[in-house]
């Protein structure tokens, strides 16, 4: 039977909980009631109060507790209710968690969760995608899976990694994603992208929800004979260069999209990489399809533009393969 | 009994003379010469509180001092060599050069590095008391702030969160009555940090921040609740700064009444007339604690101006646990 995204999430935390002791959740809601989306549904019953932390309105001490907790050997997995909230915990995860490590020596094994981005009608506080503002922080880990596969095998990757991860859960895939995972006791590497279509005309590279934004792009444009590559990155910080620049090497030709917005986006920083390390091997601009510089609108009209399409990116890919 | 507090009195005496020996050596010394790279923060007229709190406390509690509170570094046993080299920016300080004056810690001694939004301290050492609550342990998290902290949201968070969960955590404040140029007067509307204490449920006292037994009497009132299971407990100590909020700030805008009020009540100056008057030290005996601690200090900065900078090829390491 397929497993959803969310279930996929919610089947690691579990795993890994069963596996080590000292792996524990903390956030709000989570416990009795199960989680504002149902993530940790049953976990209560199963692992009592004491490793399901239900805890005030309170990011700041939701992430400083996880830290404090960490530095005594546990493995702190908290969860924001949204992604949106995790700004009430920023100088927790900016300036104590990423800074620990190398200020101090002192490893910060916590996970953040993060249910980010739009498409769900939530409006400016409960659609945003913030990962840039971590991306841009040295001692982070940022990751953003795409698949089923991938949540399952981050999540546990990231309960086990040593330094502090923030996994950013897209809120539009929890149930609407879903594949045969495999049995046993896997993970997914942090820091490693995937080609999730292999092309030879165009790179789209994409993270996140745009996974299949780009991937039903690629369908219709196949059908046009162009033959689009698709690469998901997976992880954002640390960025796996070498998957992408390959890519690059082989298409010559790139399309960046996100559902974050232009300005400050993973794009800016991946075009900066590409010229640097590629460029010679560029035979156009390199494209950005991404969400306009504005917040996140409410009103499903407003939400559509805002939010790239499969349309949008095949209009830049058309115009990329013409160049 | 008089022979028990003669001997707590001497241990406070050396660790209060030893903590103003060396922050004298860096401020009015090191500093002068251009030999400490950075900021110089030190707790001239509040060693009392540092000292009279960290010796009740058991190795395996978890210290969160602050800026301040040098002693408790010294009474867990950090040479004074490494505090001085740490100022100095070399290899031989806790961060190695990464981070500078009281910003360090050391795992392996359970004290954790405070950052420079000190108030973030407060919900990781909540985090440090739940992960002891968590594995059952007897032990207790300490943590020092200044008034100026309470003043922040994650102060309330951390107090709120600590309160909630009945973590075995002693909140201790140095009131030292101004934060940079903000005297307590304009940085909250009640008059002592103690009154916050009844909002969270968490008892709160007030002690003479300036006398060390009675310092150290409170905290052993603190810890005793906060060994017993009934949650945290929140010391006030009435202090006063005997310096500027570093060592680049003359201060002028303090009233030289205060001052001089305070200057009367140095907290060493009024341990060594008690220890006279109640015959628990002869002046010749204390004057060989203050000629050792000389001696000792002279070897320490001998030792830290030995230590060399770090490499610069060093640094890229330790950001992550992989390189």
């Amino acid at each position: 039977m397929p497993t959803t995204y969310l279930e996929a999430i919610r089947e690691g935390l579990w795993e890994e909980m069963e596996r080590d002791p000292d792996v524990f959740l903390l956030g709000e809601d989570i416990g009795v009631y199960g989680g504002a989306f149902k993530v940790t549904a049953g976990f209560h019953e199963r692992f009592g109060e004491r490793r399901v932390v239900d805890t005030p309105i309170s990011e700041a001490a939701i992430v400083g507790a996880a830290i404090g907790a960490s530095f005594l050997g546990l493995r702190p997995v908290a969860e924001m209710q949204f992604a949106d909230f995790i700004s009430c915990a920023f100088d927790q995860i900016v300036n104590f968690a990423a800074k620990c490590r190398y200020r101090w020596g002192a490893p910060v094994p916590i996970v953040v969760r993060a249910p980010s981005g739009g498409g769900v009608h939530g409006g400016p506080f409960h659609s945003q995608n913030p990962e840039m503002w971590f991306v841009r922080t040295p001692g982070l880990k940022v990751v953003a899976p795409a698949t089923a596969y991938d949540a399952k095998g981050l999540i546990k990757a990231a309960i086990r990694d040593n330094d502090p991860v923030i996994f950013f859960e897209h809120k539009a895939l929890y149930r609407r994603v879903k594949e045969e995972l495999p049995p046993g006791d896997w993970t997914v590497p942090i820091g490693r992208a995937r080609v999730a279509r292999a092309g030879s005309d165009l790179s789209i590279i994409t993270y996140g929800a745009m996974l299949w934004t780009a991937l039903e792009a690629a369908e219709t444009l196949a059908g046009e004979g162009v033959s689009a590559e698709v690469v998901d990155l997976r992880t954002l910080l640390p960025l796996d260069r070498e998957t992408v620049c390959a890519s690059v090497k082989k298409t010559s030709k790139v399309l960046l999209l996100h559902e974050d917005t232009r300005t400050g986006g993973m794009a800016g920083e991946l075009a900066a990489t590409i010229s640097e390390s590629v460029f010679e091997h560029l035979d156009a601009p390199i494209v950005r399809v991404t969400a306009p510089d504005t917040p996140v609108p409410y009103s499903p009209p407003l939400e559509e533009a805002f939010l790239p399409n499969a349309q949008k990116v095949i209009e830049k890919a058309r115009w990329l393969v013409r160049y | 009994m008089s022979a028990t507090e003669a001997e707590l009195a001497r241990k406070c005496l050396y660790y209060m003379a030893l903590m103003r020996e060396i922050e004298d050596r860096v401020e009015r010394k090191l500093y002068r010469q251009g030999k400490i790279v950075g900021g110089v923060y030190v707790g001239r007229g509040q060693e009392a509180i540092s000292v009279g709190a960290a010796l009740l406390a058991e190795p395996e509690d978890v210290l969160f001092p602050s800026h301040r509170d040098m002693a408790a570094f010294l009474i867990r046993g950090v040479p004074p060599g490494r505090i001085l080299a740490q100022y100095m920016g070399r290899e031989g300080g806790l961060t190695r050069g990464r981070d500078g004056n009281m910003h360090m810690g050391d795992l392996k001694l359970h004290i954790v590095a405070f950052i420079s939004a000190l108030a973030a301290t407060v919900p990781v050492a909540a985090g440090a008391a739940l992960a002891l609550q968590y594995k059952g342990s007897a032990n207790v998290a300490m943590c020092w702030f200044g008034e100026g902290s309470t003043s922040l949201g994650h102060w309330h968070e951390g107090m709120n969160f600590a309160s909630v969960k009945k973590l075995p955590v002693a909140w201790i404040c140095n009131n030292n009555q101004y934060a940079y140029s903000t005297p307590v007067s304009a940085q909250m509307a009640c008059a002592n940090v103690a009154d916050r204490g009844p909002s969270y449920n968490i008892p709160a006292e007030i002690v003479d921040g300036n006398d060390v037994l009675a310092v150290h009497e409170a905290t052993r009132r603190a810890l005793a609740h906060v060994r017993s299971g009934a949650g945290p407990y929140l010391l006030e100590c009435k202090t006063f700064r005997m310096t500027g909020h570093s060592a680049h700030d003359a201060a002028q805008y303090v009233p030289q009444e205060l001052r001089d009020e305070w200057g009367r009540l140095d907290p060493i100056e009024r341990l060594e007339t008690r220890m006279l008057a109640e015959g628990w030290a002869a002046r010749d005996e204390i004057d060989a604690v203050r000629a050792q601690i000389q001696r000792e200090v002279d070897e320490a900065v001998a030792w830290a101006e030995a230590s060399p900078f770090p490499d610069a090829a060093s640094l890229l390491d330790g950001v992550y646990e992989d390189g």
